[in-house]
C-alpha cells in the first residue's frame, strides 16, 4: 500500500474529479441525503449551556479570579513581600505594606501584611505567575472558582482586598474539613 | 351589493391580513429556532417563554433605529421600494380559499376574500410584480452591490417564472379550471394533485424557492459577495419591510403549494364530519388542516435553507432554463397524452 492510501482514522476519502453522471447532476439524491443529515441534528441533544442559570464546570486547574488565602486559624497568609507584583508580566498588582500591631495577631500570620492589595483585572492576563512566585502560599487563581464579572466601568475592575481575600467562612470550613480527615 | 356583504368581506380580509402578518412575524422566530435546532443550538429563549416575544422585540428595535438614506437622486423610489415588496407579498393571499364556508347568523360566509375565476393567473401576476420592489429598491440605492443584487434577483425571477407557469399548465390541463376554490373542491378526500402530478409539484416547489429568494437561490442577497444585496443601503423599518416581505412571501407560497397540490383545507373524512358535527366545526378542522400543511411547507423551506449551500449563478441559470423548462414541457406532453388517451386509441383504431 502506498502512503497516500493509508487512513489511520478510517475516514479518509479519495477525491476524484470525474465527470458527474446525469443522476448526480440532478442533485436531488444528494439534497435528500443532506436533508437527512440535518434533521438528525434537529433531534440531537443541544450543546448549549444556558449561561447565567447554568455554568460550565471548571477544570481543577482553571485560572479564574484571584483569592488571597487564609490559613487554618483564619489569618491572612500574605506578607506583602511584593514578589507577586514583581513577577507579574502585566504589572497588574499594587500593594501597600503595613506592620502588624500586637492586637492583630489573629488577623495576619506574619509581622508585615498588606494593608492595601489591588489587582487590576483589566491588566491581568491570568497567567498565574503571581501564584507561582508567592513564597507564602498566599495567592491562588484556582480556588475561587469564579470568573471576573463583567462591568461597565473601568474603575470597577480594580479589585481590592474586599473582593480578593478569602471569606472567613470558607477558611473555617476548610479547617473543619482538614480536621475531619 | 348589500351592506352585510361588505362587512362580511371586510372582516374576512382583515382577518386574513392579520393572520398573514402574524404568520410572517412568527416565521422569523421559527426560522431562528429551526436554524438553531438544526445546528445543535437552542436559539432565542430569553424574551418570553421559548423566546416567543422575540419578533416583537425585533420589530420594536427596527422601529427605533435611525432611518438612514443614501445620497441618491431617487429618494421617492428609494422610499417606495419596500412598500411595493410588502404590498405584493400581502396581495396574493386575497384569492386563497382558507376554508369552505361558515354558517353563521343565517348566512353562508365564504372563507376567501374573493373567488375570482383566474385565481392562479392573479397569483402569478402579483408575484411577478413583486420583483419590482426589489428592482426599484436596488436601483434607487445608488450602490453597486444593491444594483447587482437587484439585477440578479430580477433575472432569476424572470427565468423561474417561465418554469413555474409551465409546471402549472400541466396541472390546469387536469383540473380544467383556474379558480383556486374549484381546484380545492376537486381534491376532496385524498384526491390530492400531488399524487397525479408529482413532477409538476417538484418543479413548482423548486420555483417557489427561487421566487421567494430563499436559499439555495438567495443570490440576490448573498452576504459573502454582495454585503446584503438589494437591501444593503436600507435601515430601520424599511429594511424590516424587505425582510418581512420575504417571510410573507414564504407564507403565501407555502399556502399556494398546499392549496394546489396538497388538497387545501380538505382532510380525509371531511364529508362525514360535515354530516355529523355540522358545517362550522368541519371547517374549523379544515382551516386547521390547511395550516398544518402550510406550516409543514414553511418548515421545509427553513430545513432546506440550513442544509444546502447557495447555487453558483451559472448553475442557477442552467437549472432553470435547461432542466426545469424542458422537464415541465415533457410533463405537459405526458399529461396531454394521458388525458386524451381515449381519443388517441380511437384514432389509432385500437
Ligand atoms: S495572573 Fe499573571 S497577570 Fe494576573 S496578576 Fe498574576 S502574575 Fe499578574
Ligand atoms: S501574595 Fe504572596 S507574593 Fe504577593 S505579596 Fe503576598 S506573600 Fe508576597
Amino acid at each position: 500500500m502506498s502512503i497516500q492510501e493509508i487512513s489511520l482514522s478510517g475516514r479518509k476519502k479519495v477525491v476524484s474529479n470525474k465527470e458527474m453522471t446525469f443522476v448526480e447532476r440532478m442533485y436531488l439524491i444528494a439534497i435528500f441525503k443532506g436533508l437527512g443529515i440535518t434533521i438528525k441534528h434537529f433531534f440531537r441533544k443541544k450543546a448549549t449551556i444556558h449561561y447565567p442559570e447554568q455554568v460550565r464546570e471548571f477544570s481543577p486547574v482553571y485560572r479564574g479570579q484571584h483569592m488571597l488565602k487564609r490559613d487554618e486559624q483564619g489569618r491572612e497568609n500574605c506578607t506583602a513581600c511584593g514578589l507577586c507584583a514583581l513577577s507579574c508580566p502585566a504589572e497588574a498588582i499594587t500593594m501597600v505594606a503595613a506592620e502588624r500591631k500586637a492586637d492583630e495577631k489573629h488577623l495576619y500570620r506574619e509581622e508585615k501584611y498588606a494593608s492595601i492589595y489591588e489587582i487590576n483585572m483589566l491588566r491581568c492576563i491570568f497567567c498565574g505567575l503571581c501564584e507561582e512566585a508567592c513564597p507564602k502560599d498566599a495567592i491562588y487563581l484556582t480556588i475561587s472558582k469564579e470568573l471576573v464579572p463583567a462591568s461597565y466601568n473601568r474603575e470597577d475592575f480594580i479589585f481590592g482586598k474586599d473582593k480578593l481575600v478569602m471569606p472567613l467562612e470558607m477558611a473555617v470550613k476548610n479547617t473543619q474539613l482538614k480536621n475531619a480527615n | 351589493m348589500d351592506s352585510t356583504f361588505i362587512i362580511e368581506k371586510s372582516v374576512v380580509i382583515l382577518v386574513v391580513f392579520g393572520i398573514t402578518m402574524l404568520m410572517a412575524m412568527y416565521s422569523t422566530w421559527a426560522e431562528r429556532k429551526v436554524a438553531a435546532y438544526l445546528q445543535d443550538r437552542v436559539g432565542p429563549n430569553r424574551a418570553g417563554w421559548g423566546g416567543l416575544f422575540q419578533p416583537l422585540a425585533d420589530g420594536l428595535k427596527l422601529f427605533a433605529k435611525e432611518e438612514f438614506s443614501p445620497n441618491t437622486p431617487n429618494q421617492f423610489l428609494f422610499k417606495v421600494g419596500p412598500g411595493i415588496a410588502m404590498a405584493t407579498a400581502l396581495m396574493t393571499s386575497a384569492v386563497i380559499p382558507w376554508g369552505d364556508r361558515f354558517h353563521l347568523f343565517g348566512r353562508d360566509i365564504l372563507l376567501q376574500a374573493t373567488d375570482i375565476n383566474v385565481g392562479i393567473l392573479y397569483i402569478i401576476g402579483i408575484v411577478s410584480i413583486g420583483v419590482y420592489g426589489i428592482m426599484i429598491g436596488g436601483w434607487a440605492s445608488n450602490n453597486k452591490f444593491s444594483l447587482i443584487g437587484a439585477v440578479r434577483a430580477s433575472s432569476q425571477m424572470v427565468s423561474y417564472e417561465v418554469a413555474m407557469g409551465l409546471s402549472i399548465v400541466a396541472l390546469l390541463m387536469m383540473t380544467g379550471t383556474l379558480s383556486l376554490k374549484e381546484i380545492t373542491v376537486q381534491q376532496s378526500g385524498m384526491n390530492w394533485n400531488v399524487f397525479y402530478q408529482p413532477i409538476s409539484f417538484l418543479i413548482f416547489l423548486i420555483c417557489a424557492f427561487a421566487e421567494t429568494n430563499r436559499t439555495p437561490f438567495d443570490l440576490a442577497e448573498c452576504e459573502t459577495e454582495l454585503i446584503g444585496g438589494y437591501h444593503t443601503e436600507y435601515s430601520s423599518m424599511r429594511m424590516g419591510f424587505y425582510l418581512f416581505a420575504e417571510y410573507a412571501n414564504m407564507f403565501v407560497s407555502s399556502t399556494v403549494l398546499a392549496v394546489l397540490f396538497f388538497g387545501g383545507y380538505n382532510y380525509p373524512g371531511m364529508s362525514w364530519v360535515v354530516e355529523n358535527w355540522g358545517v362550522n366545526f368541519a371547517n374549523v378542522l379544515g382551516i386547521g388542516a390547511l395550516f398544518i400543511k402550510l406550516c409543514g411547507f414553511i418548515f421545509f423551506f427553513m430545513w432546506v435553507r440550513w442544509t444546502i449551500p447557495r447555487f453558483r449563478y451559472d448553475q442557477l441559470m442552467h437549472l432553470g432554463w435547461r432542466i426545469l423548462i424542458p422537464l415541465s414541457i415533457i410533463n405537459i406532453m405526458i399529461t396531454g397524452v394521458v388525458l386524451l388517451r381515449g381519443e388517441i386509441f380511437a384514432y389509432l383504431g385500437l
